[in-house]
């Protein structure tokens, strides 16, 4: 059962030292996530939520317990090793896109290939599908401030999409865009993580990304509050 | 990879552009000021040394100890003998002799009469044998203001207000009154060939120029020489050589018994020159440190705020799994080149600007009125060796340094916290 998750979590507790005590972020954490999951990490600031990406991430480490992403013990990855795990496993999205301005839509989304040293010949076939996927071949000479936040948005995914990692990250990917750009990005995220079997976990409290979530993991002061799954019947 | 970081930074204006154009500034400055400052300490040793103290000078150790007084008294005899030994054992300088003489220029009326009279430092030189060069060492032709050099013997230069003062031009006849080396009162009559302007207030004040044979026969100073000056065959003055030299030839032709005994003194050892190399050394060193420094300063900061600014590019490239070491690796090499093509633009328009001052000058002489100390009337900027290589100190070290000390902020940087710093 274990083998098909691409994340198991036991018991993890994150702290962080404030003033001469520690503030406890997270607390006894147990989740797994399987292959192939549209999950959200849901509830208010302050939750925990962000944190726990992090961990996911192999951006930061448990205090205690242990978080495996794609069999790799995040506690136990060194700098380098954590650094090859995002580079070739992981996809991230952010709030706020984040796109090298002075790049065009093309070399943003080349970006991640030209660090798995890939030849031109598969990065160019590589960007293109995933410039199709989003929907923006027409744009790869278009740099980021000739674009829309929908659009921007969509190129984010496609540099997060590009390599098909096993595990997409996103941090409110819609908290910057209206309504009907939030859903155009979703229903992105939603085909290709059917097509893709790529696991999305989201880190939100937006009521349109929890729409779209499969399975929604709310958390309230570092615990696990509840957990929802929806079935694709409801 | 490459390809992407050239492109990112030709298009990225404020990564590419104002950087290059911050450090070619800077380097131009810093170039400009060494060239500057060297030419302007360099002019006033020349000067010197081309109106008085040689690179090196012989004197007989009398006239050394009395040197202010000119004293051709005890002036060196059978100079003809020491000039050739001279040149013999330092075939690298060229020497040349001269008398320095202290006496009253008399211009007399149609009728034989004083009409003016005024004091004159003169000095003979070798204008005639045509083999020394001391016309071109001391600018004469330029210098000309009204007439010619002398061609023939008992002719003689005056300097141009000197000779407006006395009233007198070109082909009037003046007299000097003097002293002989013997100590009798010696007159001698001059045909003024032309009048000179130096642009030293110290030479234009009253100044005679001779052939050296017409104050030797004017002074009875056959065969002899108030002093043997010796230059520098490449131009330049070399404190640490001169005194070598001086060492060298007084170790082995001085003797310290007897006060007829030539003595060969640097420039830095006569009058108070020495402690003016040493100041001038030390302030061209200073200024030209604090210039660095100060410069450095700047484009450490230019380096520093250069790799701040691309704090949001760090944390997106770290997040993607580009490494630390990597990250940092590739701004110090983007540093090193904007750098480098910052030097060599500010290297080479610094070195444009220090040629024009060093062709053209700037014109000083309104300060210079009234001048005791004998200094240029223009400044002139000198390039030498350095100034080719020195502003790559603050043009590449520093943007580099500068980038180096903002890239340890990439080390120190949480992973933990890249999602709330990449939020808007």
């Amino acid at each position: 059962m274990e083998s098909s998750n691409t994340i198991i979590i036991k018991g993890l507790y994150k702290r962080f030292p404030v003033g001469k005590g520690e503030f406890t972020a997270l607390s006894d954490i147990n989740l797994n996530f399987a292959q192939g999951e549209f999950t959200g990490l849901i509830g208010p600031s302050g939750s925990g939520k962000t944190t726990l990406l992090n961990i996911l991430g192999s951006l930061d480490v448990p205090s205690e317990g242990e978080a495996l992403v794609l069999g790799n013990s995040i506690g136990k990855l060194t700098t380098h090793e954590a650094a090859n795990l995002r580079k070739v496993s992981l996809g991230f999205i952010f709030q706020s896109y984040n796109l090298l301005a002075v790049h065009t839509v093309y070399e943003n989304v080349e970006f991640p290939l030209l660090l798995l040293k890939l030849s031109a010949t598969e990065r160019h076939k590589m960007v293109m599908d995933a410039l199709e996927w989003v929907g923006l071949t027409d744009k790869i000479k278009s740099k980021p401030p000739q674009l829309s936040g929908g659009q921007c948005q969509r190129v984010a995914i496609a540099r997060a999409m590009v390599k098909k990692p096993s595990l997409v990250l996103a941090d409110e990917p819609t908290a910057n865009l209206d309504a009907a750009n939030s859903h155009h990005i979703l229903k992105t995220m939603e085909t290709l993580n059917r097509e893709l079997k790529t696991t999305f976990v989201f880190a939100t409290h937006d009521d349109k990304v929890i729409s779209y979530l499969r399975r929604k993991v709310y958390l309230l002061d570092g615990r696990i509050d509840k957990v929802e799954v929806i079935h694709p019947n409801s | 990879m490459i390809k992407f970081l050239i492109k990112g930074l030709l298009r990225d204006k404020s990564r590419s552009r104002l950087p290059i154009i911050v450090v070619s500034l800077g380097v131009m400055l810093t170039v400009f000021m060494h060239a500057y400052i060297t030419g302007f300490m360099g002019d006033t040793f020349e000067m010197n040394a081309k109106f008085s103290t040689g690179h090196v000078k012989v004197m007989t150790r009398a006239y050394a100890e009395n040197s202010s007084q000119l004293p051709n008294d005890l002036a060196l005899i059978e100079s003809g003998k020491l000039l050739a030994n001279l040149r013999l054992n330092h075939p690298y300088m060229e020497w040349t002799p001269r008398i320095q003489f202290g006496g009253l220029i008399d211009a007399p009326d149609s009728t034989g009469e004083t009409r003016s009279q005024g004091p004159a430092i003169g000095l003979g030189i070798d204008l005639l044998s045509g083999n020394t060069g001391e016309a071109e060492r001391l600018n004469l032709t330029s210098s000309l203001v009204q007439g010619r050099l002398p061609i023939k013997k008992g002719e003689a230069l005056l300097s141009d207000d000197f000779a407006r003062k006395l009233n007198v031009i070109p082909g009037d006849e003046v007299t000097l009154i003097g002293s002989t080396m013997n100590g009798s009162m010696s007159m001698h009559n001059f045909t003024v060939a032309g009048t000179v302007k130096f642009g030293t207030e110290i030479m234009d004040r009253g100044s005679v120029i001779a052939d050296i044979e017409d104050v030797r026969a004017a002074l009875d100073m056959e065969d002899a020489s108030g002093e043997i000056l010796g230059f520098e065959k490449k131009g330049f003055y070399e404190n640490k050589k001169a005194e070598n030299m001086s060492a060298v030839f007084n170790s082995t032709s001085s003797n310290a018994d007897d006060e007829y005994s030539p003595i060969m003194k640097s420039l830095s050892q006569q009058g108070n020159m020495g402690q003016y190399v040493q100041m001038s050394e030390l302030w061209a060193a200073y200024i030209s440190l604090i210039f660095i420094f100060a410069m450095s300063l700047v484009l450490w900061n230019a380096g520093l705020l250069g790799g701040l600014r691309r704090y949001g590019e760090v944390g997106i490239r770290l997040a993607i799994g580009e490494e630390k070491g990597h990250i940092f690796r590739s701004m110090i090499v983007e540093s090193f080149f904007i750098g480098l093509a910052g030097s060599v633009l500010g290297t080479a328009i610094g070195l444009f600007f220090a040629w024009l001052v060093q062709t053209y000058g700037i014109d000083i002489s309104g300060m210079m009125k009234g001048a005791s100390m004998m200094m240029p009337t223009a400044i002139r900027a000198r390039i030498t060796t350095p100034d080719f290589y020195i502003g790559f100190i603050p043009g590449v070290i520093s943007t580099v340094f500068g980038t180096m000390l903002s890239g340890i902020g990439i080390y120190r940087r949480q992973t933990a916290t890249l999602f709330k710093e990449l939020e808007a």
